[in-house]
């Protein structure tokens, strides 16, 4: 057998896949070769079929394109590995000529695909428009009318169990809270940055996005928001939609004039992790790969960017700590911000630096919570096992507040505490974005002084 | 591929067993932490107890199918590497620690444990197992006996021998044998638990391992010495052996390793030095103070450039676990890294390291070493491109020159990693016909039909043990 030349693992440079010296010391991290002990379900037994491909030893089959589906993407395995390999790279090339070849094409799955990743998530008003009407299906009665009379009952199983997952719509989005432009308070201008909404966090998490602006404001960032911002395409590259994935890049890149800007702000670990690496992405278009370098250069996450600068530490409680001076409080850490960016100390010194925070640290703090993207919806199984798992290890920190820096890791550490805490809502502890904390901090030392 | 014909009979004979055939599921087992060596297996299984084992042997015995008996995989000599169309028998699903005696001081395991999860049992019953392989966190107990694993703390403490006080062993007949008890004294017969400890699965299955555990030492002190030159690192290191101090731990990196360590795991290496020793006093704490003062006063007396101590046990674990890395980290480098497991006895370091350096530069090849040092057990590395026939032509002849320099110094060509695949081809030479026609002797006659393992330390003169390797590029 002779390896294919068009195959997205043959083109790759070989050095990446020769990397991995299968030493097997990322196998203990990997939650997929923890839940089975099967090396196929690692990270060096997935690397070894890559590289099968590479060497014509293995087409492209359908098992293969479901093992590069099982594996959630977390990047332990990149934390974990010595040798320096570049799992993020394999993994996405994997899932792109995985969609090349077409081993898992089914009808319904490719109109879902299309729609989604290059439909919905390519228009960033149609997304709106399609949050306004969740919004008011939540809202308006239908949701809880259809779930009493049992219209659900028609929906397929997977689609039924997934519909109490949707995350609640805000009544207000990113850009009904956030002016274009803003200028501290204090007329000093010390920074001039972007702050990027994203698509999930836009429409379910504005509140983060507001809370972003103001804890930058307050430490002297000028802050540009624009009102309507492409996806940044992690979630095609993360599936394998290599090509839209760098369409939605150059037009980030269109929309913006970075010379301008000394740091691009993203607030939500899955997305910063993907903007990190436009440069990568870019590198082999003229028109672009400056620029895109540019871009990753200055790109930051919020917690980063804030320690970087010496952020002003809060002197008052946020007001929801409702007088505890030790509130117990852990971080649960989002996969691509502490895999995938590296970014795992400053989120902690943030959270320990609000007065009232008695830090807890959790166990198994950078495991993956399950949700990974669409992981929950793509494999329910998983995501349910590791879910439960993180909430066991949240909930013995005896915690009130968790922390956590990625909407999905938000909705499933929130649906996880909800489904278990039914019989006892008073189990179920807040979950909150560390930048929001920070946000409340400060606004509560504004009504302290009075 | 098409699955043999063996394998419906196979499946019948243990029900319920997971038996994998598919070419997805098979790659994966073609190779264990060796460079360079690969096979194709005919199926993989996981028996899940001593009996499914023994089932499966005797399947294979009577069907003449050869049986490669695997852990983790994280060998370095090619031990569990399968041999083509063999049954990969892999005991990652026996993982239950079945008894902590705290009276005796004893832990029985299946063989499939992890050893990190020994050490944290014992641990948190407030006792210590001390052999610390690299690959701690994920080899298996099994591995670490069939291998005689040793580790960071081998200068005190020894290797896992040391800790072996019994063993359940399924023999190449399917029958199966305890060897040994908790009994601290025990000459009752042969001691042939010995024989199994370190046999690469050869001669059986490891199926249930009784470890002895020690007190937790009270206190523990890391130091980290720096030098300008490997040749005063090494004499420090004699010096302190001379002197009559015993270190549980004394490791060494050169510039290169260290580079590649805190690449890896930034944890303050300092990586101008040319050499860094790693230093662990443990014990009652003021023989704790007390040596770790002499030590500092040794390394100080032998030109190290600065001598720092770990401030907190957080950093000493960081500084270990950054060691652990080591070989893996080194891959940075270049495509592939090829490790070696010279070892001497400790007065000949020096002399050793200084060959292994000049030896790189007559034939051009780039080697960065760490190493045991304690121990005399060095890890020179090849840091090379399997691709590049040339290179590795030179690299192999280097290689000769640092075992046979080895040899001379009255040193082994493995101080802990087996002779497995790698290291075959050297072992005559270091053993000598008498010796080797011994341990072909015993195989022959625990296993007549040469199909535990075959082909792995020596070569038997039978049909099954020529099972191919191939050296992929
Ligand atoms: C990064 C790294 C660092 C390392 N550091 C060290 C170190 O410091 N010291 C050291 O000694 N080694 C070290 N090693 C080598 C290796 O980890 C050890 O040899 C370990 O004991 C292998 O365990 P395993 O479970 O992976 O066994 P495997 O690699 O799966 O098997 C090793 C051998 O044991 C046999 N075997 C496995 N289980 C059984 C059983 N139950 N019964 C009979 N035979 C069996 C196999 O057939 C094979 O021959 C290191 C390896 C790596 C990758
Ligand atoms: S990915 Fe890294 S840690 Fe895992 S086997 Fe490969 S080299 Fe080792
Ligand atoms: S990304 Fe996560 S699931 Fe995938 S191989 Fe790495 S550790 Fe395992």
């Amino acid at each position: 057998m002779t390896p294919d030349p068009q195959s997205k693992l043959v083109k790759l440079d070989y050095a990446v896949l020769q990397q991995c010296i299968h030493c097997g010391m990322c196998l203990p991290t990997c939650p997929t070769y923890n839940e089975t002990g099967r090396e196929r379900n690692s990270p060096r037994g997935r690397i070894s079929l890559m590289r099968a491909i590479a060497d014509g030893e293995l087409d492209v089959t359908r098992e293969f394109g479901e093992e590069m589906s099982y594996c959630l993407g977390c990047l332990a395995c990149v934390t974990a590995c010595p040798a320096g390999v570049d799992y993020a790279t394999l993994i996405e090339t994997s899932r792109a000529e995985v969609e090349r070849t077409g081993v898992l094409d089914k009808p319904g799955r490719n109109f879902i695909r299309w729609f989604f990743f290059r439909v919905v998530f390519t228009r960033p008003r149609m997304l709106r428009g399609l949050g306004r009407l969740l919004r008011f299906w939540q809202r308006s009665g239908a949701q809880a009318w259809s779930r009493k009379v049992g219209l659900m009952r028609l929906l397929p199983r997977r689609l039924r169990e997934l519909e109490p997952q949707t995350p609640v719509m805000c009544a207000k989005f990113s850009n009904a809270l956030i002016a274009p432009v803003e200028k501290p308070a204090s007329g000093e201008i010390r920074y001039r940055v972007l702050v990027l909404t994203g698509c999930v966090q836009d429409l379910a998490f504005s509140d983060v996005n507001r809370a972003t602006v103001d804890v930058l404001l307050a430490n002297g960032c000028e802050v540009l928001t624009p009102p309507t911002q492409s996806c940044c395409g992690s979630l095609q590259i993360h599936n394998g939609d290599d090509d839209t994935s760098r369409l939605l890049a150059r037009r980030q890149l269109d929309e913006v004039d970075l010379s301008r800007i000394d740091a691009i702000i993203s607030n939500a670990g899955g997305c910063g992790s993907h903007l990190r690496h436009y440069g990568k992405l870019l590198k082999d278009e003229p028109k672009y790969a400056e620029r895109a370098a540019e871009w990753t250069r200055k790109l930051r996450d919020i917690h980063e960017w804030l320690v970087e600068i010496d952020y002003r530490k809060p002197r008052a409680a946020p007001e929801s700590f409702g007088g505890n001076v030790a509130t117990p409080l852990t971080y649960q850490e989002s996969c691509h911000l502490c895999h995938g960016q590296k970014v795992t100390r400053q989120p902690r010194e943030i959270l320990k630096s609000i007065p009232g925070v008695a830090y807890k640290e959790c166990a198994e703090a950078s495991w993956c919570c399950g949700a990974a993207g669409i992981y929950s919806m793509t494999q329910p199984t998983t995501s349910a096992w590791l879910q439960e798992r993180k909430i066991g290890h949240l909930g013995a920190t005896g915690a009130r507040v968790v922390a956590s820096a990625n909407p999905g890791c938000h909705l499933q550490i929130q649906n996880g505490f909800r489904t278990r805490a039914s019989a006892d809502p008073l189990a179920e502890p807040r979950v909150v974005h560390p930048i929001v904390l920070l946000a409340e901090a400060y606004a509560a030392e504004k009504k302290n002084s009075g | 591929m098409q699955a043999p014909d063996f394998i419906p009979a196979l499946r019948s004979a243990v029900p319920g067993v997971t038996l994998l055939t598919s070419r997805e599921d098979l790659l994966p087992y073609g190779f264990d932490g060796t460079a360079t060596l690969k096979g194709k297996p005919a199926c993989a299984i996981f028996p899940r107890n001593t009996r499914e084992v023994s089932t499966i042997i005797q399947f294979a015995r009577e069907h003449r199918i050869p049986v490669v008996t695997r852990g983790s995989g994280t060998g370095l000599s090619g031990g569990s590497v399968p041999v083509d169309r063999c049954i990969v028998l892999c005991l990652v699903d026996m993982n239950r620690i079945l008894e902590l005696d705290t009276k005796n001081l004893t832990l029985m395991a299946e063989p499939g444990v992890l050893t990190q999860r020994i050490f944290d049992a014992a641990d948190a019953a407030g006792l210590f197992y001390p052999p610390d392989p690299g690959s701690m966190k994920i080899s298996t107990i099994g591995g670490n006996v069939a291998e005689n694993a040793g580790g960071l703390r081998g200068l005190k403490y020894g290797v896992t021998r040391n800790y072996v006080m019994g063993l359940e062993v399924v023999l190449p007949d399917g029958s199966v044998v305890w060897l040994g008890n908790k009994c601290v004294k025990d000459v009752a017969g042969y001691n042939l638990r010995d024989l199994f400890i370190g046999s690469e699965g050869t001669l059986g299955v490891v199926t249930k391992v009784l470890l002895k555990l020690l007190p937790k030492p009270a206190a523990r002190q890391t130091l980290l010495a720096t030098y300008a030159s490997m040749d005063a690192a090494a004499e420090t290191v004699s010096a302190i052996i001379a002197e009559k101090i015993i270190p549980c731990t004394l490791e060494f990196l050169d510039q290169r390793t260290l580079r590649c360590v805190e690449a890896h795991a930034s944890v303050g290496l300092p990586v101008e030095a040319e050499a860094l020793l790693l230093i662990e006093t443990d014990g009652h704490p003021d023989a704790v103070a007390d040596e770790a003062a002499r030590i500092e006063a040794i390394c100080s007396r032998h030109h190290a450039i600065a001598v720092r101590r770990a401030a907190t046990t957080e950093e000493a674990v960081r500084l270990a676990t950054a060691r652990r890395s080591a070989f893996s980290a080194l891959a940075r480098m270049r495509p592939t890294t090829i490790l070696e497991d010279a070892t001497v006895p400790r007065s000949e370091l020096a002399n050793m390291i200084r060959f292994i350096n000049e030896a790189a530069k007559r034939h051009n090849v780039t080697v960065a070493t760490f190493g045991h040092f304690g121990d005399g057990n060095l890890h020179p590395t090849f840091l090379t491109d399997e691709r590049d026939a040339d290179e590795m032509h030179r690299v192999e002849l280097a290689m000769r020159e640092i075992f046979d320099h080895t040899f001379s110094l009255g040193g082994t060509i493995t101080g802990e990693h087996g002779v497995g695949l790698a290291k075959k081809a050297f072992l005559p030479q270091q053993l000598g016909d008498a010796s080797l026609n011994l341990l072909k002797a015993i195989k022959r006659t625990l296993d007549p039909h040469g199909l535990m393992n075959p082909g792995k330390i020596f070569d038997l003169e039978t049909p099954a043990a020529t099972g191919t390797q191939s050296h992929d590029a």
